[in-house]
């Protein structure tokens, strides 16, 4: 532990921020990408909720993954993930009711969240408590970035605001400019992702398949 | 101490220690290519049961490993949970207490506990003949607690002086529960605002129910026609401009939903309404109907828009 912040670990905080991106490259959260991104202060409670959650769910598996027996360690990772996100649903209800409201069934999604067991099986079985908290800030950080570039186009040009404030000015309205109703729609995340994916892929050539 | 054993993956090169070297000496392959070999490393299976002696493997040991860790999680869970409790009650309180405010078109305020304090002035219990069951405690009784015996009404008195009947309703929509108030002028008939709001209705379609566009269409409309209920919303052109709202396109079984629920739910305060129109039915009515056709006509030309 005399490396806190050796190559590996820092490989493991920052690569999930582009290079490995979970939502972009790992194809990990997509269903509550779409769900959450149609305003800004839901995308940003729900990208920060899943970094809580990752990291520390990555810290206890880690923390116990020599004495979890192998054949009922899904199950065990579930009770963790299922504990923690119940625990955040619960704070969020006390603490940020209208938020809790907005996010509605996707908080307590973030169980089914595929970044969680991922991150769990493939990374925090193997390694120790640190850079497995590293890695789920990463993953975590990685996702909210995403859902908060969604969210910001989405809000943007769906709604005309940002965090509810309206930021296209009245002129333009009385000029004849109209939201774009399918920016809130589902579909239009796909397509942003999709959008995201490709400009990724074109800078960075060593994502690029034959 | 046990040394962990790096090998590079270029070349094969074997290192041991605690940390995979920066670069290899071999290829000079950056120590991002070196990978732990985790049979001998800490990793490995031969320590653990030399230390504790027991079989991870064994049926015994998972199902004391799971007991253990479920009902830490319990306790854990139910821990927090009451912790939290009174807090999120008073959230509830507080959001019904906004809901109730909205359909009075207060939004936005900051303290809407003494904003509900200020405008509400009683929360009578009723039954379904208009009688009074109870002077208060209407806030409290539940959505789903609702009968005809056990009907809330909140009777708010406004800045301005204006007394309004707020009435709750509850229903059904496509893929769960619908709820809403309506807030009834002091004539019991004409519609002063309405509230809706959903649990799981379709963004964009029947989640729009919800909306500042559709429930303002309700203001001014009456309430009741002939002695029956009659408001609803109603696709395409209205027929009588004066209980009918335009739908809304692609949700209508959310429409449906809500006209099921304003029927359902006025219904029981069919005479309740009836009694407050007595005195003034012949003075209000005929003022309210031509400002309704008015403001619907109006509304017709922003829906062909």
């Amino acid at each position: 532990m005399a490396e806190l912040f050796s190559k590996k670990n820092n490989e493991a905080l920052v690569t999930p921020l582009f290079k490995n991106n979970p939502v972009t490259i790992q194809v990990l959260g997509i269903c509550s990408a779409l769900a959450v991104t149609s305003k800004l202060a839901p995308a940003v409670v729900m990208g920060l909720s899943v970094t809580i959650i990752v990291a520390m769910s990555n810290v206890i598996i880690s923390l116990i993954r020599k004495t979890i027996p192998n054949r009922i360690r899904i199950i065990i990772q579930l009770v963790v993930v299922a504990a923690l996100v119940t625990m955040v649903s619960e704070v969020l209800k006390a603490f940020a009711y209208d938020v809790s409201v907005q996010l509605s069934v996707y908080i307590g999604l973030i169980i089914t969240n595929c970044i969680l067991m991922g991150r769990l099986e493939a990374f925090a079985m193997q390694n120790g408590p640190w850079a497995s908290f590293l890695d789920g800030i990463g993953n975590g950080l990685g996702y909210a970035f995403i859902l908060v570039i969604l969210a910001f186009v989405r809000e943007l040009f769906g709604s005309g605001t940002l965090f509810d404030i309206p930021v296209i000015p009245d002129w333009a309205y009385q000029a004849g400019y109209i939201n774009n109703g399918l920016m809130l729609m589902a579909p239009m995340a796909f397509f942003l992702i999709a959008c995201i994916i490709w400009v990724q892929r074109a800078k960075d050539k060593s994502l690029q398949e034959e | 101490m046990i040394m962990a054993k790096y090998v590079c993956k270029i070349c094969g090169y074997v290192h041991e220690g605690n940390s995979a070297p920066d670069v290899c000496p071999l290829c000079k392959a950056a120590s991002g290519e070196f990978e732990k070999v985790a049979e001998q490393g800490e990793n490995s299976a031969a320590p653990a049961p030399k230390k504790k002696g027991i079989n991870t493997n064994s049926d015994v040991y998972a199902i004391i490993y799971a007991t253990v860790v479920v009902v830490i999680v319990a306790f854990l869970l139910a821990a927090v949970s009451s912790a939290l409790k009174p807090m999120q009650d008073e959230n509830i309180r507080l959001d019904k207490m906004k809901q109730i405010l909205a359909s009075l078109h207060i939004n936005d305020v900051a303290d809407a506990k003494a904003e509900y304090e200020a405008v509400v002035k009683s929360d009578a219990i009723i039954n379904s003949t208009g009688a009074q069951v109870a002077a208060e405690g209407g806030f409290d009784v539940a959505n789903d607690a609702i009968t005809a015996d056990n009907l809330p009404i909140y009777i708010c008195r406004l800045k301005n002086g204006e007394e309004k009947y707020v009435i709750p309703m509850t229903g059904q929509g496509l893929w769960g529960g619908i709820w809403g108030y309506m807030a009834v002028n002091s004539d019991g008939n004409t519609i002063y605002g309405v509230y809706f709001s959903h649990s799981s209705e379709t963004p964009g379609l029947g989640a729009e129910i919800a909306g500042e566009k559709f429930c303002s269409r309700f203001k001014d409309k009456l309430v009741m026609d002939g002695g029956e209920i009659a408001i609803e919303a109603v696709k395409g052109r209205l027929q009588k401009e004066a209980t009918q709202v335009n739908a809304i396109s692609g949700a209508t079984i959310t429409i449906n939903g809500v006209n099921a629920m304003l029927k359902k739910c006025l219904e029981n305060y069919k005479s309740f309404l009836a009694a407050k129109q007595q005195p003034a039915e012949a003075v209000v009515e005929p003022v309210s109907v031509t400002e309704v056709v008015e403001a619907a006509a109006a509304e017709v030309n922003v829906t062909e828009e």
